[in-house]
């Protein structure tokens, strides 16, 4: 393998671990706030008590995604020197906006809502929330105007090779933005919601059925119920402005080679680079038309648009795109018929909880939100190739020229790291789960066979 | 208004690499600490562990974030010399990258993990911080070297990784001294007897090799009127690690009185030490390759960073000074309740 796909694999492996954890904190840090507010407003322990427990699994989110989050700050400069001197001119302030305007805001008054409640008086706490759930979401709003001027670039023109902005209005309302931040801060409130119900769920299993658990698995379960149509809503929107500013994305995602109308939606298909063609199609007809333009008869770009005279491809590549926007939308049903399942049942049997296979399904889908969340990302992103920014530079003239052994060295050692983390990550988060079923006992080691060490889970 | 000072192609980059010199010097003081503090992990017993955590535990983020601001400020005002520091960095940024993940996250895990697990997230700590001030260390000499790989630039590379990882450790020493007492406390005082060594021969070493690489760093010290109107700064470091050993001498002090003097000289000298450097490679961004207004980004996007760096510098500045005022005094167990 060559350096420049050994890098896209490290910078992909870099921002896909970066980005889970984001994607708690940024909707995590406003459900804190609310169950601040609610203590503030009700004085009863039960709000506390959800308030003390989410915000160890924000502080352990948290510092997992700062630390992921340098790293790629310094990737820009180790392995893609191209993408800052062509266009450092406005990433730059975007990147150094953020920066000024969250990280020290969230960092510096984490400490103070973290360990601060018993030291500085209620109101500086609730602030405090407050002020760390707002610097999250200017992190992900000034991270995803970068990213979104990648995409429909705006406002700038070129001088000899250089972007230089010439509008920064247009720079920041680049026509996807809109779209991407509220997708994305909507993909971060199903991941929250589903993680809150989901570990609620699994503490109900294991014998926790105190208020503090009905709350959280009631909040958990109302919120995805709320957000999922939205959500569907919002992704359909985005997509039709992603039709018409990037249609060769579009035409990976529904693995369409020509233009033409009365397009089937495809359900199932292996498309073939070679061949440039689907093999084993299974689609709705006149599927992609409807839902791309509200007409039967509605044509849809098709991929063969995309080839230069040359026969130099200009679309990306067609099977992961198609692959990852069916595992999104699949995930968003799921989450569809579970939180509203879900959330009648607790309508109608207020007392009683939910029944058990429900129970296991929201515990199975506590991480649902991340698979979602990293299926649209790869959806996007691939989608983008062979671009880095779109129409202004190509992925591979941004490559550094590093050999191509040390950048695997390095990519074999992040890789290590991270699974180690992530594993350990949701390992610790079980835990604290089983900790607060025992009242916040140290829980007791697990018995041990032989050598082995394994963890029980009381449920299982 | 961006010609109030005059050519915006000069003040501007000129602006900000002294923003990115303050951000790398807040960076190198205040995680210093805590890194050093992760470098003196396994001479302490469990129960001072906890102490020492507890004593930058609400801090140690926000320290880290300077870091992101300097590499932030370099990426967007000189993103030439981004790209050619780093690419030529590659290694050790990597297992700086690694240290800094292991370090961070060992903070959580090391308290939210079952009690058994403990002692592992302990040993992360250690070696994340280890990793980071030693790749740190190695990067500044690699620099003063004019980023070449020889045999001769490694070494005196890996001279600098050990000093600055002292250094960290003697810094981290005395933010020890501050922050706690009794045993524990003496024993920082003797970890920062060992440190002040390091510093010293960190000092010395630094002082004598950037001038004998570089004749023209040799010009800029050792010419008339230079090294008259330079000669404050030695002596001023002398007298300052001569005020620190009888500071560290002193202590512990009764009263406590003493305690604030060691961090704050170690301050002072740190910043002593950047400013000549910052003189000595001054107008070079990347060392006799390229200058800070040949690598500087266009003047307007400089200009927009700036509008906002002055209005949002002073209020970070601000609510950091709070940060530390609501955790003031000697450091207690860290509790979310």
């Amino acid at each position: 393998m060559d350096a420049l796909i050994l890098s896209r694999i490290q910078f992909g492996a870099n921002i896909s671990f970066h980005i889970l954890f984001p994607t708690i904190t940024i909707a995590l840090g406003w459900v804190l706030l609310y169950f601040k507010l609610r203590f503030n407003a009700t004085g009863e322990e039960r709000w506390m008590a959800a308030y003390r427990f989410w915000v160890k699994v924000f502080a352990l989110s948290f510092a997992m995604g700062v630390v992921s989050g340098i790293t790629m700050s310094f990737q820009f400069g180790t392995n893609w020197p191209g993408f800052m001197e062509t266009v450092g001119n406005i990433a730059g302030p975007l990147l150094a906006y953020e920066v000024l305007t969250a990280f020290f805001l969230e960092a510096v008054f984490l400490g103070i809502m973290l360990f601060g409640f018993s030291r500085v008086p209620g109101w500086l706490h609730t602030l405090s929330t407050f002020l760390v759930a707002f610097g999250t979401t200017m992190s992900a709003f000034w991270i995803l105007v970068l990213n979104s001027w990648m995409h429909t670039p705006a406002g700038f023109e070129m001088r000899e090779g250089v972007a230089h902005a010439t509008d920064w209005l247009a720079i920041v309302f680049n026509p996807s933005m809109p779209y991407r931040l509220v997708h994305m801060l909507l993909a971060s409130g199903l991941t929250v919601a589903f993680l809150i119900a989901g570990l609620s769920a699994f503490r109900w299993l294991i014998g926790d059925r105190g208020s503090e658990v009905r709350l959280t698995l009631r909040t958990g379960v109302v919120m995805a119920a709320l957000l999922i149509p939205v959500q569907i809503f919002a992704g359909d929107l985005h997509g039709l402005n992603t039709l018409e500013h990037q249609p060769q994305k579009v035409a990976a995602m529904e693995g369409n080679w020509e233009t033409d109308d009365n397009v089937p939606l495809l359900l199932f298909a292996l498309p073939d680079h070679e061949a440039r063609e689907n093999r084993f199609e299974l689609g709705i007809p006149s599927g992609a038309s409807i839902i791309l333009m509200h007409d039967p008869d509605g044509v849809v770009p098709g991929l063969n648009d995309f080839l230069a005279e040359d026969g130099t491809v200009l679309h990306p590549p067609v099977a992961p795109v198609f692959w990852s926007f069916r595992v999104m939308v699949g995930t968003g049903v799921l989450m569809l018929l579970l939180s509203w399942g879900c959330a009648y049942l607790l309508w109608r049997r207020r007392n009683e909880g939910l029944p058990r296979p429900l129970l296991f399904a929201l515990a199975g889908m506590s991480f649902s939100g991340w698979v979602a969340t990293l299926a649209g990302w790869y959806t996007t992103e691939i989608g983008r190739q062979p671009w880095l920014v779109h129409g202004v530079l190509k992925t591979a003239d941004a490559v550094a020229a590093v050999p191509a052994p040390m950048v695997m060295t390095t990519l074999v050692a992040y890789l290590l790291v991270y699974a180690v983390l992530i594993v350990a990550y949701i390992g610790v988060l079980l835990y604290l789960a089983r900790k607060a079923v025992q009242g916040g006992r140290e829980v007791p080691a697990p018995p041990r066979s032989g050598a082995a060490q394994v963890d029980v889970l009381p449920a299982e | 208004m961006m010609t109030l000072f005059g050519d915006p192609a000069v003040w501007l980059p000129l602006v900000f690499a002294g923003l990115m010199g303050l951000s790398i010097l807040i960076y190198v003081v205040l995680d210093g600490f805590d890194l050093g503090i992760g470098v003196l992990f396994p001479f302490a017993s469990e129960a001072e562990k906890d102490r020492m955590i507890a004593s930058i535990g609400p801090f140690w983020d926000a320290n880290e974030t300077w870091l992101v601001l300097a590499i932030g400020l370099l990426l967007v005002a000189f993103p030439v010399a981004h790209g050619v520091i780093l690419t030529a960095l590659y290694l050790p940024v990597a297992i700086m990258l690694i240290g800094l993940i292991l370090r961070g996250v060992a903070f959580e895990f090391r308290a939210k993990a079952p009690l058994r697990r403990k002692s592992s997230w302990n040993t992360a700590f250690f070696v994340g911080s280890l990793m980071t001030s030693l790749s740190q260390g190695f990067m500044l000499g690699l620099y003063i070297m004019g980023l070449s790989y020889t045999p001769a630039t490694v070494a005196f590379a890996a001279l600098t990784a050990l000093c600055l990882t002292a250094g960290y450790g003697f810094i981290g020493a005395t933010w020890l001294i501050v922050k706690t007492d009794e045993a524990l406390q003496r024993k920082a005082v003797r970890w920062a007897k060992r440190g002040l060594a390091g510093v010293i021969g960190g000092l010395v070493a630094v002082s004598a090799a950037s001038p004998l690489v570089s004749p023209r760093i040799f010009e800029k010290w050792f010419s008339v009127p230079e090294i008259l109107l330079l000669a404050p700064l030695p002596i001023v470091s002398g007298a300052l690690v001569i005020l620190l050993w009888i500071a560290l001498r002193h202590l512990p002090d009764p009263a406590d009185r003493w305690r604030h003097v060691p961090f704050a000289t170690a301050i002072a000298l740190f910043s002593l030490a950047f400013a000549g450097l910052a003189y000595s490679f001054y107008p070079y961004v990347v060392p006799e390759r390229l200058t800070l207004y040949e690598a500087a980004s266009a003047p307007e996007s400089l200009f927009i960073i700036l509008i906002g760096t002055v209005f949002v510098l002073p209020a970070i500045l601000g609510y950091t000074a709070l940060a530390y005022s609501v955790f003031r005094g000697k450091a207690s167990e860290l509790r979310y309740d």
